[in-house]
């Protein structure tokens, strides 16, 4: 039998209520290996002590309702540090939030309470969720279970690693510009950035509010779908969140018109990670879908409107963060100093730089020839989609075009950000794309995954949950 | 180009100290940074971008439907690095020297 940490929500739900184990057994499975194997992997900030009436309370409602109890319920999750559980730490893996205990809890953690999950801990990530490979974070990187030498991506590393490494069923993520689909392309598992406004940000701690999702990472596509249907939602404490059908509906025919933009694949990419891109499309085009070949012209300028948009939206949300109300507080003569030695303090070397850039690009004479510029772009990436969805249900790319990196290979920040290509246009346009794994490339002995990534219209991620099945089934999942 | 100057000043604006020699690593990451985004200054982009009304829009909330006065307010005092009672204490802005 599989071990009960290694099952998929799906699985466990079903074992928790064929009595083949409890929902006790079942957090000790993932508790106990969280605690043997953090160390080493640094997946966890914090592993939460065992909420005992929790457990009882899930167990109880499993024993009367049955198969009417939400699959969800007694499920041991993985949060990111990002997200507020009432009471509980919510660094966002900073300095300055070291100390910070969430007031509230957000609607997502509120939702999954409500259908009875459990949290294990809360996840490392690169500090307030810059970077992609949690090598930013303020407490050590998490380190990718298939090689201790490589990174697991990031942002939400720790999330991935704790998913990958079986310390929890499923996670939580927050995905500003890949932060969801990379680390879980890196880790062998399924990751999801839903529609924007289509989960509630009520309670995640702000990046780039024009581009911010949580989503879900999993073992399988059936698993997010279940979890981002348990989380999304209109919701009154986040007014960006959308009404179902804001956009028009996309019916999910069984033979799907997969669009490749072959332009944007020549250099780049890894030769081994385009092989098993080009294996995977065969394996679709057999079981019955259809490549469609299209051109997305402005597309390659997407990542370049990304790093103007997004440390712009960074400096602003970053600028409450100055010692005064919560938070690290340093002190000196003046409030001048109050405010520089805790902002100077408390912010790792990633959050620095960004928000410079961003105080440049919105500074007068800069804003109309970058931030106008890369906002326009949105409109552009926007109807350029918009257009190739006219013709086809889903745009896919590699997720990225290289797998999992070693520790420091990155150093340099702009081949950081190079490597968020084929994952930021989604976040500019807002429309959902999700990470399926597609397979293993080979580097210095290793066994590595790579993920294959799918971008639907607006709201119709029923397209995308149908097309990483079909990944899947061809990979015999 | 980036100057060392110019970061300096975006340092201040943003409340931030930068130290001597991370100046210059700065200065030197912001010129490839900017370098490489700048490619948007050369894009042909149409007129009428700023025209087009996404869907999602008017996103202020209605006021009405408040919290129960005081009840975060324990909490949030808490979190205050000083405090007299349920005041923030903060630094005195106003001398009367």
């Amino acid at each position: 039998m599989t071990k009960l940490n290694e099952m998929t929500m799906v699985e466990a739900a079903r074992a928790l209520r064929t009595r083949e184990c409890s929902v006790r057994e079942l957090w000790d499975a993932c508790v106990n290996e969280a605690h043997v194997r953090n160390k080493e992997l640094n997946a966890f900030l914090e592993v939460f002590d065992t909420d005992d009436a929790a457990l009882r309370a899930a167990q109880k409602r499993i024993d009367t309702e049955g198969a009417k109890a939400p699959l969800l319920c007694g499920i041991p999750l993985a949060l990111k540090d990002n997200i507020l559980l009432e009471g509980k730490v919510a660094s966002a893996a900073s300095k300055v939030l070291e100390h910070y205990r969430a007031t509230y809890d957000a609607t997502v953690v509120k939702k999954l309470k409500d259908a009875g999950a459990i949290f294990v801990g809360r996840t490392n990530m690169d500090e307030f969720a810059m970077g992609s490979s949690t090598e930013n974070s303020a407490f050590g990187p998490s380190v990718n279970p298939y090689d201790a030498g490589r990174v697991p991506g990031g942002s939400s590393g720790g999330s991935a690693v704790a998913l990958a490494a079986h310390l929890a069923l499923a996670a939580l993520g927050s995905d500003t510009g890949g932060s969801i689909r990379q680390p879980a392309a890196y880790t062998g598992i399924v990751g999801l950035k839903p529609t924007y406004g289509a989960v509630s940000r009520s309670g995640l701690i702000a990046m780039g509010s024009s581009l911010d999702q949580i989503g879900p990472l999993t073992a399988t596509v059936e698993d997010a779908r279940i979890l981002y249907e348990t989380i999304r939602g209109k919701d009154i404490m986040d007014s960006t969140t959308i009404p179902d059908n804001l956009y028009p509906a996309h019916s999910v025919s069984k033979s799907l018109r997969i669009g490749v933009p072959r332009h944007l694949l020549g250099d780049g990419i890894d030769a081994d990670v385009r092989a098993v891109f080009d294996a995977s499309l065969d394996g679709l085009v057999r079981a019955g879908h259809v490549l469609v070949d299209i051109k997305l012209p402005m597309s390659a300028h997407a990542l370049a409107a990304y790093y103007v948009i997004m440390p712009a939206e960074v400096s602003t949300n970053l600028a409450r963060l100055d010692g005064i109300r919560y938070g690290l507080a340093e002190r000196g003569e003046t409030l001048l100093d109050d405010y520089i030695l805790s902002r100077t303090k408390g912010f790792g070397e990633e959050p620095r730089r960004r928000i410079l850039l961003g105080t440049f690009v919105l500074s007068s004479g800069y804003i109309d020839a970058y931030y106008r510029r890369a906002d326009a772009m949105r409109t552009v990436l926007r109807r350029e989609y918009s257009t190739a969805f006219e013709e086809v249900d889903v745009v896919v790319f590699p997720t990225t075009p290289s797998p999992a990196f070693t520790f420091g290979e990155k150093s340099d920040p702009l081949s950081m950000y190079l490597g968020d290509i084929f994952t930021v246009t989604a976040n500019l346009t807002g429309m959902p794309a999700i990470s399926v794994p597609m397979g293993y490339v080979n580097r210095a002995g290793v066994s590595l995954p790579v993920g294959i990534h799918f971008t639907a219209p607006h709201q119709a991620e029923d397209v995308l949950f149908a097309i990483g099945s079909a990944v899947e089934k061809a990979n015999n999942v | 180009m980036a100057t060392a100057a110019e970061v300096k000043k975006l340092a201040a604006l943003a409340r931030i100290k930068v130290e001597d020699a991370e100046l210059e690593k700065f200065t030197k990451e912001f010129d490839a940074i900017l370098a490489y985004v700048g490619q948007l200054t050369q894009l042909d982009l149409p007129q009428d971008v700023h025209e087009e009304k996404p869907l999602l829009r008017n996103v202020m909330r209605e006021d009405g439907e408040p919290h129960v006065s005081g009840a975060y307010t324990a909490k949030l005092t808490e979190q205050f690095p000083a405090h007299d009672g349920d005041a923030l204490s903060v630094k005195q802005i106003i001398s009367h020297d």
